[in-house]
């Protein structure tokens, strides 16, 4: 069975190395969706819905077809369909330039009825209200139940309960690249997608059942990725409608949303009201847990979100559904329905060791499942993380500090599985020049699989990793992996990777052993040489070995070697924050991240990711809203001035701790961004002594709730 | 956007007939762009033709004579902000450029633009939204979500203003000189900003074939305080919630005369004499800047979503005046 080895032997794996593509990243040299350009290729546009709720009852392209310079239009929708949100598709258009094709929308003739809409998750909840979905009633989701234990026999035993409702505002992914292809039909037939996607084999597998076509036919690509955050898994509306115009055009076409599209369109984080009432011991337990609770991920639903989350409660019951709204629907992001539900179980968890007059942290560290793994580490972390931040500095009593600037620590927590999983496939070659390459299906969405591939080769090869050809982001190669999401990445490649680098070089072993007069188990590679255990005189360079290969090529497959990888993973984060109570402005001064990593590969790249999903989490406790107008039923900030995101000024000094927990790989793509908004709210509470239970925490919240608090 | 012609002015002359004396949105004017391309982008606007103001020589020259200051319309704010004798003695002009944007927008937008800029309300800004201020009916903000909106001065638009200079250039006294087909006239900033209850479609007294070409600022006495004071949800690329420009005259802590201006609180650069009669003549104590700031705001009429403003607004002005008396 594969191991990685102790920490002491390693020579790459949990150093600080340099992405591999990060100089082509960095001098654009790099390659992304959007850089893609083709001979003869077409640019395309979608017409959107600018209304909220029609019905669609003429739709005429032919004014639009017959400007000069468009190529292709299609219709995304026929008359008799419904428009169920702003942005919703209507038809797509491919000219020779973006701006004959903006000019070809506007030929466009779509007459509709409009229909009622609403876009107000409580609205949409009134008798009165319009019903927008004919299979839910008063336009909501049958609720799902999961209980535990005795609800009542909890309240009864417990000696302080606290009853609140928390909610948060639905997030957009904002991805940097914004989603979109290319896309290339050949004369056989066979169609190329450059795609700015998470999951190269998936979005495949969807354009040939959209086309009806043999798997083989098509080839998808994404060399380079800006971002998709659960968002980018499949060709969308936007990817069948651009393959079609490329396909009725007879050229390549390429369409990336605009920044607009991407609000409205492209998903998001539903939003989260929850109604709790729970209940504690004197003695610092939580024993009774009640929760109501919904979200509107739009027109689709999927609005989850977790609750009762990380802390042990014997007695609990949790009854949740999805509302629908005419608005853009739901997609993965971040850790779907962890952020939203760590927010107001670690508010909760502060209420209720106020109640007790309890230290919070300290009513935490009594909650803990004792069989989890993740409580044990949690455990550790608390320690870690309170030590860093200087938990001790906290204010006793909540709004004690003086002067109108006023300062707080909080906390919060996370959990998250990032295990991978088996199905991966991937070449690892070493040719007779000595050159060495990996090969495999999945994708780099910016994480730095690429480079982690290259340091397990590397590490085990005793190479560099610049010395590893690295190919990912392609089916061509027929080597297929899953989609880059819930942090399954390094979990389902780096074991595969890893026993396919065992079993290449136990191949280069037996070929050189005979040369060295020696048995390949007493081979050794390190420092681009090849030598005997025994006698480190006996040695030939990596690239004398390979030459005995011949004409031959080594080429191995992996096992994805459970053993190698673990899941299940805690999180803790303390944040100090500096509360300007004459203006409402929050700034954060210090955010420490202590997550558990199982066995850190790249220590630059994850820190990169703790950092990166800390300031996200930053931005959503913060900044973002989308706003519905209730007048238009237009998404009123579907850009980047009012949709507000954390910028460079809003970023403080970050403490991302990287713990080495064992020595498995495990994905923290998406942990890190869990405990932050919780924890923010809970250092705003610190320092005003009011607490504010809604999502964006902005100035009017804050002055409002120190006005309601004077009052 | 839609196609339009666009010309290059050579010389301030030119500009009013090149404007064609039309009809507003036919012909319009271009310098650093940050604003206008927006519109253009977004179809708030579709005009058919531009006229580049950035080709004329001189526009862009800061100059200082015996009596006052004189800064051209081309002139762009990071130069503004980084001027150091306009830092020292126009602390507030200064200090509000650097407010503007992100130094991107700093490097291209100019004080002109800054002044004439139209309103960022998102109502305003959606091409689909025929709102009153685009000739419609209603102003959707008054009913509508209207979070960013005004608390004074308000109706039948409710529009902020979204300059940060124009209320520090007010409190600093200055002048626009503006050029039309009948020659150029200096006029007063605080006459320049109109409030929709007298032209709800416009901010400014500008008719369709006149530009700013000029910004004239008197020049301070020796005791001459200044400062703009401004409160974002965001530390770069946002609007102000609210902002203070003061200029006083002190006298140690006593403040002779004050001038007090606020932005992005009414569909004008607002000026308190409320707060200015609190101030005028008294030490300023804490309890003084208090009262100024309380004064303030005695007749804000807030919105459903905006009454965070009040409280925002008379509090930076309590801190806008301790401000001026301390050191």
């Amino acid at each position: 069975m594969a191991s990685w080895g102790e920490a002491s032997e390693s020579r790459l794996i949990g150093k600080r190395i340099s992405r591999l593509s990060g100089a082509d990243k960095v001098t654009g040299k790099a390659k992304y969706t959007f850089d893609i350009n083709r001979p003869g290729m077409l640019y395309g546009r979608i017409l959107r819905s600018e209304v909220a709720h029609a019905q669609i009852t003429a739709l005429n392209l032919s004014e639009a077809e017959a400007l000069p310079g468009v190529k292709a239009v299609i219709p995304l929708t026929e008359p008799g369909k419904r428009i169920r949100y702003h942005g919703d598709e209507i038809a797509a258009v491919a000219a020779e330039t973006a701006e004959i094709a903006a000019d070809a929308l506007k030929l466009i003739q779509v007459d509709y009825e409009e229909l009622p809409f609403v876009v107000d998750v409580e609205e949409a909840m009134q008798e009165d209200a319009p019903q927008i979905r004919e299979d839910w009633p008063g336009n909501q989701s049958k609720p799902g139940v999961r209980e535990a234990g005795d609800l009542e026999a909890g309240f009864a035993q417990a000696d302080v309960e606290v009853e609140a409702t928390y909610h948060a505002a639905v997030q957009t992914h904002v991805c940097l690249e914004t989603h979109g292809h290319v896309a290339e039909w050949d004369d056989d037939g066979n169609l190329t997608v450059w795609a700015s996607t998470q999951a190269v084999f998936g979005t495949r597998r969807d354009f040939a059942r959209h086309f009806n076509i043999p798997e083989n036919k098509v080839r998808v690509i994404t060399e380079h990725m800006g971002g998709g955050f659960g968002s980018k898994f499949g060709p969308g509306a936007e990817g069948r409608a651009v393959a079609e115009l490329a396909r009725k055009a007879g050229k390549p076409v390429k369409l990336m949303l605009t920044r607009a599209a991407e609000h409205l369109v492209s998903g998001n984080r539903p939003s989260m009201t929850q109604h709790v009432r729970a209940g504690a011991t004197k003695a610092g337990k939580l024993i009774a847990y009640d929760l109501r609770g919904y979200g509107t991920g739009g027109f689709a639903g999927g609005a989850g979100f977790t609750g009762p989350y990380v802390y042990h409660v014997p007695n609990y019951r949790a009854e949740k559904f999805a509302v629908a709204i005419n608005a853009g629907n739901a997609r993965a992001l971040r850790a779907p329905g962890h952020p939203q539900g760590a927010f107001a179980m670690d508010s909760l968890m502060d209420e209720l060791a106020d109640a007790l007059g309890l230290d919070p942290l300290a009513f935490r560290r009594m909650n803990g499942d004792d069989n989890e793994r993740r409580n044990r580490i949690r455990q550790q972390e608390y320690t870690i993380g309170a030590q860093e931040i200087g938990w001790h500095r906290r204010n006793a009593v909540p709004g004690s500090g003086e002067g109108p600037v006023k300062r707080g620590i909080g906390m919060g927590c996370g959990l998250w599985g990032g295990g991978g999983g088996g199905g991966t496939h991937v070449r690892v070659a070493i040719r007779p020049d000595g050159s060495v390459e990996a090969v495999t299906g999945t994708q780099d969405i910016g994480t730095g699989i690429r480079t982690v591939i290259a340091i397990i080769v590397a590490e085990e090869f005793g190479l560099q990793p610049e010395d590893i050809e690295v190919k990912v982001g392609d089916t061509a190669p027929e080597l297929p992996s899953g989609g880059s999401g819930g942090s399954q990445t390094i979990g389902s490649v780096a074991p595969v990777i890893k026993t396919a680098a065992i079993a290449a070089k136990q191949k280069l072993f037996e070929k050189v052993a005979p040369q060295l007069q020696t048995t390949p188990e007493e081979l050794r590679a390190s420092d681009g040489k090849i030598y005997v255990a025994s006698d480190r005189m006996k040695t030939v360079t990596w690239q004398q070995a390979a030459g005995q290969l011949g004409m031959e090529t080594i080429s191995e497959d992996g096992v994805w070697d459970e053993e190698l990888r673990v899941g299940d993973v805690a999180g803790v984060q303390f944040v100090e924050v500096e509360v300007d109570t004459e203006t409402g402005i929050v700034k954060p001064i210090k955010i420490v991240a202590v997550q558990d990593c199982g066995m850190v590969v790249n220590r630059l790249t994850t820190e990169s990711q703790i950092n990166g999903a800390v300031i996200m989490g930053l931005s959503y406790a913060l900044f973002e809203d989308r706003i519905m107008d209730p007048q238009t039923g237009r998404q009123i900030n579907a850009n980047l001035e009012d949709y507000k995101v954390a910028g460079t000024m809003e970023i403080p000094e970050i403490v991302a701790i990287a713990y080495d927990t064992e020595r498995k790989v495990t994905g923290i793509g998406e942990p890190p961004t869990i405990p932050t908004a919780g924890a923010i709210a809970n250092a705003v509470h610190n320092a005003l002594g009011v607490r504010i239970r809604e999502l964006p925490i902005t100035p009017d919240k804050v002055l409002k709730a120190l006005a309601e608090q004077k009052a | 956007m839609e196609q339009f012609t666009y010309v290059n002015a050579t010389s301030v002359e030119q500009v009013p007939s090149l404007l064609d004396g039309g009809k507003w949105g036919e012909t319009m004017i271009i310098a650093g762009g940050t604003d206008l391309l927006g519109e253009l982008q977004e179809h708030v606007e579709t005009p058919k033709k531009l006229v580049n103001l950035k080709t004329i020589p001189g526009l862009d020259e800061i100059k200082e004579d015996d009596s006052e200051l004189k800064i051209g319309a081309l002139v762009t704010l990071s130069e503004i902000a980084a001027h150091p004798m306009i830092r020292m003695r126009y602390t507030a002009l200064a200090e509000a450029a650097h407010a503007v944007g992100s130094p991107q927008i700093r490097n291209v937008g100019t004080i002109g633009g800054n002044l004439c800029q139209r309103p960022r309300c998102w109502y305003y800004r959606d091409a689909t939204v025929n709102c009153l201020k685009k000739g419609g009916d209603i102003c959707l903000a008054e009913e509508g979500l209207n979070k960013y909106h005004a608390i004074f001065g308000g109706g039948p638009v409710y529009i902020v203003h979204p300059s940060d200079t124009a209320p520090a250039l007010i409190a600093l006294g200055a002048h626009v000189k503006i050029v039309g087909p009948n020659g150029e006239k200096i006029v007063d900033l605080e006459e320049f900003f109109v409030l929709p209850e007298n032209n709800p479609y416009r901010e400014n007294i500008l008719e369709p074939n006149e530009v700013v070409t000029e910004i004239h600022v008197p020049k301070p006495s020796s005791n001459m305080k200044s400062c703009y004071v401004k409160v974002r949800e965001k530390g770069s690329i946002d609007f102000a919630l609210a902002s203070v420009a003061a200029a006083c005259e002190m006298d140690g802590m006593t403040c002779r005369e004050a001038k007090i201006v606020l932005g992005g609180v009414a569909p004008a650069p607002w000026r308190s004499k409320a707060a200015e009669s609190v101030l005028n003549g008294k030490r300023i104590t804490e309890s003084v800047a208090k009262q100024a700031g309380e004064a303030a705001v005695k007749n804000a009429q807030p919105l459903n979503d905006n009454e965070y403003k009040v409280t925002l607004t008379r509090n930076i002005i309590s801190r806008t005046a301790t401000m001026m008396a301390a050191g």
